[in-house]
């Protein structure tokens, strides 16, 4: 019987000691060098900036001196913001992203009108909108979603049209001559087929919502971690900046594991494609 | 063959059909809907100028106007230092992480923490840093493109067939040859995709940097019709900035086909 | 297991006409003849090949028949019915199932999902009864009921192609169509899929239509070989292969079967070559 097994890259997976010496020599290595340029290095520009030790410490202290650290209330309500932001505008985008991205490829007439208005609106980078948003939307938390919800909406749009175009026709025909019917086709051949590059769109559009929420939030918003970076700056709170940097990759890069997670989970038959060709 | 043929008339009717009218219709009905709500103060469009309004502040206040141009060179300027600066960094890195697992092991993981952080994120930092704020908007567009381009790179060379390596080894290529001969054409469509999504990037990233901590740039001037109450002038910017960044698309693309001529040729 | 409890009983069904078929491409452009007054007629129940050059309409004729195209002139029957005319095409459906080229069984469905997709959609019979009559069709056709829980990026080439036939099988359709199914094969899995094919077919008469580019193949499977022209397509050579079924590889060294190869394979050369120097023409 000709089963393959999915074979793995040798690259990653093996465990070895010396590999993962290697990794923390890296990782050590990196905050060494922070240290150092920051701390003996006799250049102006490199001692402006805030050391390592001292962010660890601001960022674990019971009581820190810029206010902001794991064990404050402010912390955890400036990520819940800034979370809750891009969650929004995200869930938007999904909502109004993937089926708009499945009609067009799947109805002629619908890519005409849409296309044509999407690429008169894609060029202008959703950061652009900030202000005409500000102006439109009453208040400044509505006007920062929109642009996050702007940039991911693309992505999602643009990958699913991508997924569904991709789709060979002999699997439109196969289900045709199953007997199966318009909506079977939807169903068992257009959704499916164009689900992994819908996830690669949720990945990206994930990616891109952080990206310009941080913007929106820096230029016009209250709270959040966009924010807590850019007051920090202001008021000269050096290490603060830092932490709400290392936060704001941490808190991205989970928000794009659980998409990730949640496309493999779903995508059984892609993943055994994908063990097998790496 | 009655069926076959098509008369004259017939052919120009199918002519004036091919015409994608009903993206037209979209177009002209987006301006039409935009042009609507300013007149009747839709809610939203209290404060927003109509298409008409913002044509006529183009014609009058920006077309002759060297401000105008001048910011259009300075965010062209810093887009492309920062894109080249990121190609020139980002391609060799990832060239050598594809290559050297003990480099791979040594540096990915850095790379990997520092990646998940929103290039706007660096602003604060960049200005501590940098002593001129150019250098601050350069180094923010560097990193927004940066990372984009070396896990392309990355990707691309992590793709090269085993095989294609071993066949050059066998027939006596050495570092240098297999270096130049295979690993160099195969991340050609690496870059490219790279440039593509990197340009896409720095636009954005530049925008945001000219907004948040500049006095100059197509950002900037987008900015400050928001400030000064100016309407028009935020719509103008936008247009400026959309077709700035079309512009360099259409570039992109154009070296794209260079590059690779394999690809565009039938 | 006896092959004779497959048989069908009663009169056979899957008689296709083909009659003056003809189709233009594009006809105020380019003006593409694929095929020029194409007739041909199919007793049910027969193993037909179709051989020709690339671009010979092989593939149009196919695409007529099974629905995914239309026909400029001419008509198809199927069982004295009309399949196809010139204002009314043929639709897709069950009864003209196609195999095809690049192998389409969804990859996001496991193998009895898609053994059983046709007879789920056409509503024959509920998801029970289908998995039970694909689970049987499964381990008749050499054990492959053990695989049934994959997906068929899990399976190997051969085998994907194998579980293809059987998903057009189910439905019974009358025709089956298969497009140089086993092109992209070696020839050790070719043969193996011959062997596989023929067992199908002795277990289960039914019309195939198969089409190749591979004369080997065509005579060793079929009951009849059509040869047809370049471009526009017409009928060149319509050879009946008197070899005794079940067929076996030895009879490739037979004296019937050399005759027949003679026969065959200098039309198809006549044709292979009009067809290279219209190419180079067509570049240059």
């Amino acid at each position: 019987m000709a089963i393959q097994n999915p074979t793995k890259s040798n690259f990653r997976t093996e465990f070895d000691v010396n590999k993962l010496l290697l990794t923390l020599a890296g990782i050590c290595g990196f905050i060494f060098l922070w240290h150092a340029s920051v701390k003996w290095l006799p250049v102006d520009a490199f001692n402006r900036l805030p050391d390592p030790i001292e962010v660890v410490i601001e960022w674990v202290s019971t009581d820190p001196d810029y206010g902001i650290s794991i064990f404050t209330e402010d912390y955890y309500i400036h990520i819940f913001y800034s979370t809750y932001r891009a969650l929004v505008s995200f869930f938007l985008a999904v909502i109004l992203g993937v089926p708009l991205g499945i009609f067009m490829g799947w109805k002629g007439s619908v890519y005409d009108y849409a296309n044509s208005l999407l690429g008169l609106l894609r060029p202008v980078p959703p950061l652009a909108w900030v202000p005409i948003a500000i102006l439109m939307f009453p208040g400044v938390e509505p006007a920062v979603v929109f642009v996050t919800f702007l940039v991911a909406f693309f992505a999602t749009t643009m990958n699913t049209l991508v997924g569904v175009r991709s789709i060979p026709d002999d699997y439109y025909r196969a289900a045709s001559c199953l007997g199966a019917s318009s909506i079977d086709v939807l169903r068992d051949v257009v959704i499916p087929g164009a689900m992994p590059s819908i996830f690669t769109g949720l990945q990206i559009a994930m990616g891109a919502a952080w990206f310009s929420l941080v913007a929106g939030e820096m230029i016009a918003a209250q709270y959040g971690l966009g924010f807590v970076i850019w007051e920090a700056y202001n008021l000269i709170q050096y290490p603060t900046i830092v932490i709400g940097m290392a936060t704001l990759g941490l808190v991205g890069y989970l928000s794009s594991a659980l998409v990730r997670l949640l496309g493999n989970k779903l995508m059984a038959w892609h993943e055994q494609r994908l063990g097998l060709h790496t | 063959m009655p069926s076959g043929k098509i008369s004259l008339a017939d052919r120009w009717i199918m002519k004036f059909a091919s015409i994608n009218w009903r993206g037209l219709s979209a177009v002209i009905g987006f301006f039409l809907v935009w042009q609507l709500a300013v007149i009747f103060e839709f809610a939203g469009f209290q404060e927003i100028p109509s298409p008409w309004q913002v044509i006529n502040t183009f014609f009058s206040d920006f077309l002759f106007s060297d401000k105008y141009w001048v910011s259009w060179f300075i965010s062209f300027k810093r887009v492309l230092v920062g894109f080249l600066l990121a190609q020139i960094m980002g391609v060799p890195l990832g060239l050598f992480l594809g290559t050297s697992p003990t480099f791979y092991r040594l540096v990915f993981p850095v790379f990997e923490m520092l990646r998940p952080i929103p290039p706007l994120a660096w602003v604060p930092l960049s200005i501590l840093f940098w002593p001129t704020n150019e250098g601050s908007i350069i180094f923010i567009t560097f990193i927004g493109a940066f990372f984009i381009i070396t896990i392309n790179i990355f990707d691309g060379v992590r793709s090269i067939k085993k095989e294609h390596v071993w066949l050059a080894r066998s027939l006596g290529a050495g570092n240098f040859r297999i270096f130049h001969k295979i690993m160099l054409p195969a991340v050609i469509p690496a870059i490219a995709v790279g440039m593509t999504l990197g340009i896409a990037v720095t636009w954005n990233v530049v925008i945001a940097a000219e907004m948040i901590a500049s006095d100059s740039g197509l950002g900037r001037l987008t900015w400050e019709g928001y400030v000064s109450s100016t309407p028009p002038v935020v719509i103008v910017g936008m247009i400026s900035i959309g077709f700035a960044g079309y512009l360099s698309t259409v570039i992109v693309d154009i070296f794209e086909r260079r590059m690779m001529p394999w690809k565009y040729k039938k | 297991m006896s092959t004779s409890k497959m048989k069908v009983e009663g009169p056979l069904t899957g008689k296709v006409s083909i009659r003056n078929v003809t189709k233009v491409y594009d006809p105020d452009g380019a003006n593409v003849v694929a095929l020029e007054q194409f007739s041909m007629e199919v007793p049910a129940g027969d193993f037909i090949a179709i051989v020709g050059p690339s671009g010979c309409g092989k593939s149009t004729l196919l695409n007529i028949l099974a629905g995914f195209d239309t026909l400029s002139q001419g008509e198809v029957y199927l069982d004295e019915e009309p399949l196809a005319l010139v204002n009314k095409p043929a639709l897709p459906g069950p009864s003209r199932v196609v195999v095809f080229q690049q192998g389409a069984l969804f990859p996001w469905k496991t193998v009895l999902e898609n053994v059983t997709y046709g007879l789920l959609k056409q509503r024959v019979m509920g998801k029970s009864d289908a998995e039970a009559k694909a689970m049987d069709l499964l381990a008749r056709s050499g054990n492959l009921e053990k695989i049934g829980g994959l997906y068929p990026n899990q399976l190997s080439s051969g085998m994907q192609r194998r579980v293809e036939i059987l998903r057009a099988l189910i439905n019974d359709p009358k025709i089956l169509l298969l497009d140089e199914p086993f092109r992209a094969m070696d020839t050790v899995n070719k043969n193996t899929m011959h062997q596989h094919l023929l067992k199908i077919y002795q277990d289960n008469p039914k019309t195939i239509m198969f089409i190749t580019h591979d004369l080997e193949e065509a005579l060793f499977l079929a009951d009849r070989v059509i040869v047809m022209t370049t471009r526009p397509g017409t009928l060149k050579l319509d050879i009946k292969v008197n070899l005794p079924r079940p067929r076996r590889r030895e009879m490739m060294a037979s004296k019937e079967y050399l005759n027949l190869r003679q026969q065959t394979i200098s039309a198809v050369r006549e044709e292979a070559k009009k067809a290279f120097e219209r190419g180079e023409r067509e570049l240059a």
